[in-house]
């Protein structure tokens, strides 16, 4: 009993895992078409904006929630403004443009801290303790965090005014700038938006995993596969993707050992992209967000 | 003469590699001549993008998973085998079907060609990550160890049938040299046959080719593995030149570099990859020895300038401003005529 709770939470935490680094990347797909392959990068600014920041002195759970998001949300507002805006319409030249972005921070990254990882913060909140099993408090938290994220982006897209505007643009963008929506406006907006919830999953990650100028890559694989079969809704999609491919990963991590987890995973996309190559909201819940 | 874009234009250029290859030991030190092998192995990987992309419109990513594939299958075959000749053909084989049952879901799929840029990556990436993790006894195939993240040794090529017989590296060099401009020469001969044009075709308009009876599923099938069949022998080349294949032929950067080899030469051509993986690897490997700028900081700027600035790429342009210029002057000799016509008939 305690270990098959032990292994669903490890299971649960493996989705939110999934949910948290790819909900960024899925908010900038769903509403502009537009594939970020500097996801990644902007992960890895969120760790080090946290790095910099409680080595400075800053209070840890401030670095993490406010200034990682503050931080890339703003670097995402200058990417957009500066590169993605010349782009829109062009899918594969955005691609190449973002991938070239992403070798770009990697660079500058790289120069300023050097390629070792910087310090390590231990993950705050203790252990938990259920029967002869334990599992780490942070892990608990970072669940919480990810269903208080997903809320947050059902609540704004449902009932604000900025959710109904960019939910119009992303259905027709030609008829919403009729309408007298600066569409531009929005998906400045909506790009830097994304970019902030990516930043503070890169915050929220550091005391787990640690940061290199290229953990990117550790996280692009997964969260472009998630992004993918989880189609275009922002919300069904991420969850719905995340619930499966984290499932698989974490049964078969629990089996075989976590060599053959990611290969399960991935197999699991590639059949899944084959009997839906929309994604999973493709196929089903499509009036979802 | 028309040269680009022309299977005649292939063999001149052919001929030149010949040239060069001849009297390439005579200009460049002998250390060179050993990472010119490298080289080769990398630019018959762009050859291979160029080809897949450039020509049948499918944006594959992940193309260096297939060089890969192909240098860990060759590096795995020749331990077990005891010979390279065999195992040659064994990397090839292993990256087309790997290739092949990719592509099958994929293609039979109707994955939209931007969702298969980002599948292919994944699987590059997921490899990585998986070779990565294969340090240990357990992980052999037959003898030869995985290695993880040190890699495995690759064994040098040797005569056919001579398993002890191995090759100088100045013989490597002719060897791999050879073998380039056999691919190349290969992929320009495909390009001009049936099967290249109704590639070609699905590129502009895979609707309309689907429309005139062709299963584009099966061509795109059959262009992706023939190409990472080449990418799989670039793969041999590279790790021959080397000596060992580790992880990181697999890692986001070896993708990348592929891609901006590609832009760079320009897509739409073959010999202007291959010149790009030349040019650009002893740019970056210069640079990687002066450590003022990080070669990721450079690269990144050149493929958001190019693809901003420069999107066919520097042969095609160059290509372009001639055939721009020589019409110029043709319409001009023909203004100057007809004037002089007009000329005389007043006169």
């Amino acid at each position: 009993m305690d270990l098959l709770l032990s292994l669903a939470l490890q299971i649960l935490y493996g989705i939110a895992n999934l949910a948290l680094i790819s909900l960024g990347l899925a908010i900038v797909f769903g509403m502009m078409r537009v594939i970020n392959l500097a996801h990644g990068e902007f992960l890895m600014l969120g760790g080090y904006t946290v790095v910099v920041a409680t080595n400075n002195g800053v209070n840890l759970w401030f670095a993490m929630l406010v200034l990682a998001p503050l931080v890339v949300g703003l670097i995402g507002l200058i990417v957009e403004r500066c590169l993605i805006q010349w782009l829109y319409g062009r899918m594969i030249d955005t691609l190449l443009a973002t991938w070239g972005l992403s070798l770009l921070f990697i660079g500058i990254i790289t120069s300023i801290f050097g390629a070792s990882t910087s310090t390590v913060i231990s993950p705050p909140l203790g252990t938990v303790t259920i029967g002869e099993y334990t599992s780490s408090g942070y892990e608990l938290f970072l669940i919480f965090v990810v269903i208080v994220l997903l809320a947050l982006v059902y609540l704004t897209l449902k009932f604000t005014s900025l959710g109904l505007v960019a939910r119009a643009t992303m259905q027709n963008s030609d008829m919403s700038a009729c309408l007298g929506i600066s569409t531009s406006k929005i998906y400045m907006v909506t790009f830097s938006l994304g970019a902030a919830v990516s930043g503070l999953a890169g915050g929220l990650l550091v005391p787990i995993t640690g940061v290199l100028p290229n953990i990117g890559v550790i996280y692009i694989a997964k969260a472009f596969i998630t992004v993918i079969s989880g189609g275009s809704a922002i919300l069904a999609g991420t969850t719905s993707a995340s619930v499966l491919l984290g499932g698989v990963n974490g049964i078969m991590s629990y089996i075989t050992g976590p060599t053959f987890g990611e290969v399960a995973l991935l197999f699991a996309a590639i059949i899944l992209l084959r009997l839906m190559p929309t994604g999973i909201t493709g196929r089903f819940f499509r009036k979802s967000q | 003469m028309r040269l680009y874009g022309t299977f005649n234009g292939t063999l001149v250029i052919a001929g030149l590699a010949v040239l060069f290859t001849l009297i390439a030991p005579s200009i460049f030190q002998f250390f060179t001549i050993i990472t010119l092998t490298q080289v080769i192995g990398l630019s018959i990987l762009a050859l291979s993008l160029a080809l897949v992309w450039g020509f049948g419109g499918i944006l594959c990513f992940g193309q260096s998973a297939f060089f890969g594939i192909g240098a860990y299958a060759y590096s795995v075959a020749a331990v077990n085998i005891g010979g390279s000749t065999g195992s040659i053909f064994i990397a090839i084989l292993a990256a087309a079907v790997f290739a092949a049952i990719l592509g099958y879901f994929v293609f039979y799929g109707k994955v939209s060609d931007v969702y298969l840029a980002v599948i292919t990556l994944t699987v590059s990436l997921i490899l990585y990550s998986l070779m990565r993790r294969t340090s240990g006894p357990e992980y052999k195939i037959g003898n030869a160890l995985l290695g993880g993240f040190n890699g495995t040794g690759s064994a040098p090529l040797n005569i056919p049938g001579d398993g002890s017989a191995m090759l100088f590296p100045m013989q490597t060099f002719y060897v791999s040299m050879a073998i380039l401009v056999i691919a190349y020469v290969f992929t320009g001969w495909l390009v001009t046959t049936k099967f290249g044009r109704v590639c070609v075709s699905i590129r502009e308009n895979e609707v309309r080719t689907e429309l005139l009876g062709y299963d584009t599923r099966l061509y795109k099938l059959c262009l992706f593995s023939i190409s990472a069949g080449i990418a799989g022998l670039g793969g041999v080349l590279f790790c021959v030149g080397v000596t060992r294949v580790t992880p990181d032929v697999f890692s986001l950067g070896q993708s990348a570099l592929a891609i901006i080899w590609v832009i760079v030469g320009g897509r739409m051509t073959l010999i202007g990859p291959i010149l790009a993986t030349f040019v650009l690897y002893f740019l970056t490997s210069s640079l990687g020895s002066q450590q003022i700028l990080n070669a990721n900081l450079v690269l990144g700027i050149i493929l958001v300038v190019f693809v901003l600035l420069v999107p066919n790429g520097v042969v095609p342009t160059i290509m372009n401003w001639f055939e721009r210029r020589r019409t110029k002057r043709y319409e001009r000799q023909k203004e100057r005529r007809m004037k002089l016509r007009k000329h005389r008939a007043i006169g």
